[in-house]
Formats: C-alpha cells, sequence, structure tokens
C-alpha cells in the first residue's frame, strides 16, 4: 500500500508498505532515516521514539498505515524543529511544506556541533548541543529517543524538576552512561533555555 | 494482510460486521508487538486511529464514558478526581510514549490478566460498552473477562467505551514490578471505597487466569465495617480486620510460577498490597477523603 505522510515538515509518499510494516521500518528502509533505532521492537527501550503529530510515541509500534496524512518528527529534523519552535512558529511545529527538512537533507545529516569533537558550521537543537556538552552521548545508539524525547519535555516545561526529566525519558533505556551525564544534558538545556528568555 | 481504514465509527463496524477476524488496533502497544515478532499474521488489520471520537471522554452524573482509545497520559492528566484509581493504573503503563498511544479500550480487547487498568476498573465498577451492526450492548465488567487473553466479546463486536462509576470515596492503586516504570505487573491490586453503599470492591492482576474481584475478601470486609460501624465512626480498622481481609484477598489469587515470580510470591503480595492500599484509602476516607494522592 501507499503511505502519504510528512516527515520533518515535508510531504512524503512511500510505496509499496506491507501492511503490518511499522513506521520505524518505513523511516529507515524506505524513506532512508536511520536515525530512529531499532532495537527491541515491542516499546520497551525507546531508542525508536519519534514525535507523531507532536506526541513522543515508540515508532516501533505505529503501524504505517496509522500514519496516513499526519505529521512526523524524527531526530534528523530535531535541529530545524527546535529553531521553528522559537522563532518563526510560536507555539510550536511548522506549517507543512513552509519549512521542514528535506529529505535529502534529512539523510546526510550530521551532527556539527560548536564543540572541537564535532566539527563546526551546521546547526544542532539546544538539547543536541547539550547531550555534546555534557557528554551525555557514549554508544550513541539510545541518543536519538532520548533527544527527541528530551526535546518534547522542554517544550512543555520550562523548568522540569529531576523527578519530571526521570518520568520523561523513564521510557529511554540507556546501558553505557548510566544517566547521570544524560540527566546532566536535561538540566543544562533547561538551564540555557531559560537564560534565553 | 489488509489494512483496514474506516473514516467513522459506522464504518469501523461495518468492516469488523465483513471482516470478523479483523484484528482492531488503535495505540499499537500489544498488536505491533505480534506482528513485529511475527507471533500473529491477522488478514485484516482495523485501524481506529481515524475515529476522533473514540478518543473523547464525557463525565456524566454517576459515571464517565470513557472512549476505548483516550490514552493513559490524558486520563492521568484529566481523570484524576473522576477515576482516581484507573488514574493511578494509568500511570504505571509503562513509559509516557506507550501512555501517549494505549487506553483501556486495547486492555480490554487483549484481555490479559496482567493489563494495568483491570483491577481499578474492577474496584469502581464499570460496563464495557460494545457494538456491532446488530447493535449496541453494556457488558458489566465482572462478566468480560472469560479467559486467559478471552473476553466476552462477540467475533463482529467493537469496544467503543467504558462507563466506569464515578468515585464515591477513596481509591487506591498498587503493582509489583521490578521498576518503577517499563515494568509487566508480576501482580498489582486495585481498591475502591465506596461510602455511598458503604460497600469496598477490589481488583487483582496478574495473579489469576483473569483479572478478577477478591470477592471473599470484599463480603468479608462489608460485613464487618457495617457490624463495627467504621463507615460512621470512621475508627481506624481493627489490625485483625484488615489482616483478614489481606489474607482472604490473598486466597482469591490463583496465581501459576512464570518468570516474573513464582506463584507463592504473588499469593503474598497480594495479601500485603490488599492490606496497604486498604489502610491508604481508609485514611484519606477518616480525614476528609484525601482520594487522588496516589503513590504511582
Amino acid at each position: 500500500m501507499r503511505v502519504n505522510f510528512t516527515v520533518n515538515g515535508r510531504p512524503q509518499e512511500a510505496d509499496d508498505v506491507w501492511e503490518g510494516e511499522s513506521l520505524l521500518y518505513v523511516l529507515r528502509e524506505r524513506m532512508g532515516l536511520p536515525g530512529s533505532k531499532n532495537a527491541c521492537e515491542q516499546g520497551e527501550c525507546g531508542s525508536c521514539t519519534v514525535r507523531l503529530d507532536g506526541v513522543p510515541v515508540c515508532s516501533c509500534l505505529v503501524a504505517a498505515g496509522q500514519v496516513e496524512g499526519r505529521e512526523v518528527t524524527t531526530v534528523e529534523g530535531l535541529a530545524d524543529y527546535a529553531k521553528h519552535r522559537e522563532s518563526a512558529h510560536p507555539g510550536g511545529g511548522c506549517a507543512t511544506g513552509a519549512c521542514g527538512t528535506s529529505l535529502q537533507d534529512a539523510q546526510q545529516w550530521r551532527a556539527k556541533g560548536q564543540d572541537s569533537q564535532t566539527g563546526e558550521g551546521a546547526e544542532l537543537s539546544p538539547i543536541q548541543q547539550a547531550f555534546i556538552d555534557a557528554g551525555a552521548v557514549q554508544c550513541g545508539f539510545c541518543t536519538p529517543g532520548l533527544l527527541v524525547a528530551a526535546d518534547e519535555l522542554l517544550e512543555r516545561n520550562d523548568t522540569p524538576s529531576d523527578a519530571d526529566i526521570r518520568e520523561a525519558l523513564s521510557g529511554n533505556l540507556c546501558r553505557c552512561t548510566g544517566y547521570e551525564k544524560i540527566l546532566d544534558a536535561v538540566r543544562l538545556a533547561a538551564a540555557r533555555q531559560g537564560e534565553a528568555v | 494482510m489488509d489494512f483496514l481504514r474506516p473514516a467513522s465509527w459506522e464504518e469501523a463496524l461495518a468492516a469488523k460486521a465483513e471482516h470478523p477476524t479483523a484484528v482492531p488496533i488503535a495505540g499499537g502497544t500489544d498488536v505491533m508487538v505480534e506482528i513485529n515478532f511475527d507471533h500473529r499474521r491477522p488478514e485484516y488489520l482495523l485501524d481506529l486511529n481515524r475515529i476522533g471520537e473514540l478518543r473523547e471522554w464525557e463525565v456524566g452524573a454517576d459515571t464517565v464514558r470513557l472512549g476505548a482509545s483516550v490514552p493513559y497520559t490524558d486520563i492521568m492528566e484529566n481523570l484524576r478526581a473522576e477515576l482516581p484509581g484507573l488514574a493511578l493504573a494509568s500511570h504505571t503503563v509503562a513509559s509516557p510514549q506507550i501512555r501517549n498511544r494505549g487506553g483501556v479500550g486495547g486492555n480490554l480487547g487483549t484481555a490479559s490478566p496482567a493489563g494495568d487498568a483491570h483491577p481499578a476498573l474492577l474496584a469502581a465498577d464499570c460496563e464495557v460498552e460494545a457494538e456491532s451492526v446488530r447493535g449496541s450492548r453494556l457488558i458489566p465488567i465482572d462478566e468480560f473477562y472469560t479467559g486467559v487473553k478471552r473476553n466476552a466479546l462477540a467475533p463482529d463486536e467493537l469496544i467503543r467505551a467504558v462507563h466506569i462509576k464515578k468515585a464515591d470515596g477513596p481509591q487506591q492503586y498498587s503493582k509489583v514490578g521490578t521498576r518503577n516504570a517499563m515494568v509487566i505487573a508480576v501482580c498489582a491490586f486495585g481498591i475502591a471505597l465506596h461510602p455511598e453503599t458503604r460497600t469496598v470492591r477490589t481488583g487483582i492482576g496478574s495473579a489469576a487466569p483473569t483479572p478478577i474481584r477478591a470477592k471473599a475478601a470484599e463480603e468479608f470486609l462489608n460485613a464487618a465495617l457495617e457490624e463495627g460501624g467504621f463507615w460512621d465512626s470512621k475508627k481506624i480498622i481493627t489490625p485483625s480486620v484488615a489482616k483478614q481481609f489481606a489474607e482472604l484477598a490473598s486466597g482469591a489469587a490463583n496465581p501459576i510460577d512464570d518468570v516474573r515470580g513464582t506463584a507463592n510470591y504473588r499469593r503474598h503480595a497480594v495479601g500485603i498490597m490488599a492490606r496497604r492500599t486498604l489502610g491508604w484509602t481508609w485514611e484519606s476516607y477518616r480525614g476528609a477523603g484525601r482520594s487522588t494522592e496516589g503513590v504511582a
């Protein structure tokens, strides 16, 4: 079957989609967007977290056919999503087609932060920069899901308590860091967000 | 496999009548796991996401009509006063990502004994609104669970909503797991005080082939509270009464050994949870009914 939906603010079309296929499979294998990670395939680990109409969900548990006509934001579109949330479109999100990240840009997306470890040039969302600055990335496999979840937390809660952060990230497993630096990163991003206002 | 995408409830009922083997999918948190792991290859998937009314709820005089697909997140955030037990249970469901998708209709459709909503639904008392092209009916929750992952739905029926009695007293919910998020219940216990009828109702999860009520424990407690005049005096419940209630609740369980826990452990834990949740709710009842504060 064919599925038409919006990915990172741009309309996309996926063809020959199997009826039992997950959104995660469509993103990774048909759209060429491997940022959302495939690990448990049962909603346990959160590494496939994306925004579906703004709401964080496990893309492995969304049937491809269910996203027809809906909007999906992946980690590849996070920088642009964060930018437009603040400036161009107060109150969240971008109008379809007007902004967003093209499929080609998303496919070629590379982290290029301000830090010497990640080079210079391309933009990161504040949460991505905070993860780098706080050393919250080790193997990196859980990072995309955590970024999407943490970004959504900071969107609705400017000053999250530690309990709020733990709750918001409770569906994302990390097997390297012990979470401390991830919590640091979210606190850092929240603090920077507070300073910017 | 065919993917059916009805745009309205009427279309969904027609599709289910035409294809009774079609598997309804809403949040996908059960169905997609089975498909991803190749445990299930339904001939038809019936997507319910496009039917907006399934995500709506109405608060009536005595009941809340909760649409089958209202996500657990919405129950937690919006129905804590009316449905405190279910709101607490919803908070124990998996993770934010899962709670954003899953709803009570899915829990009932899957009818797993470990479903988090069941003990709260049993304790609060509710009716399941099932509908087909033949018409609509209300199934009392006590008659809904018919076996392990089996329920009273006919093949052509879909769950439209659940009519849950609004809380008239404190409710509590307790769940045993290895951590606070992302756990399937080892066992769970729900309790609701109903001061208007001077009764107590309970629900046990994950400790029998189906979700069950601890009926002998309820009957014992109802009689003891009545005889002792506890509802009027609001005295502390005599420890021996609480102990007997816990033992009877434990005795109602009919658990199995599995990877999550042994039958003995479950029986024991159900008793402990019964005693604790009774204590919590009774304390709320004694002190101005702080019914919605929970531990989850």
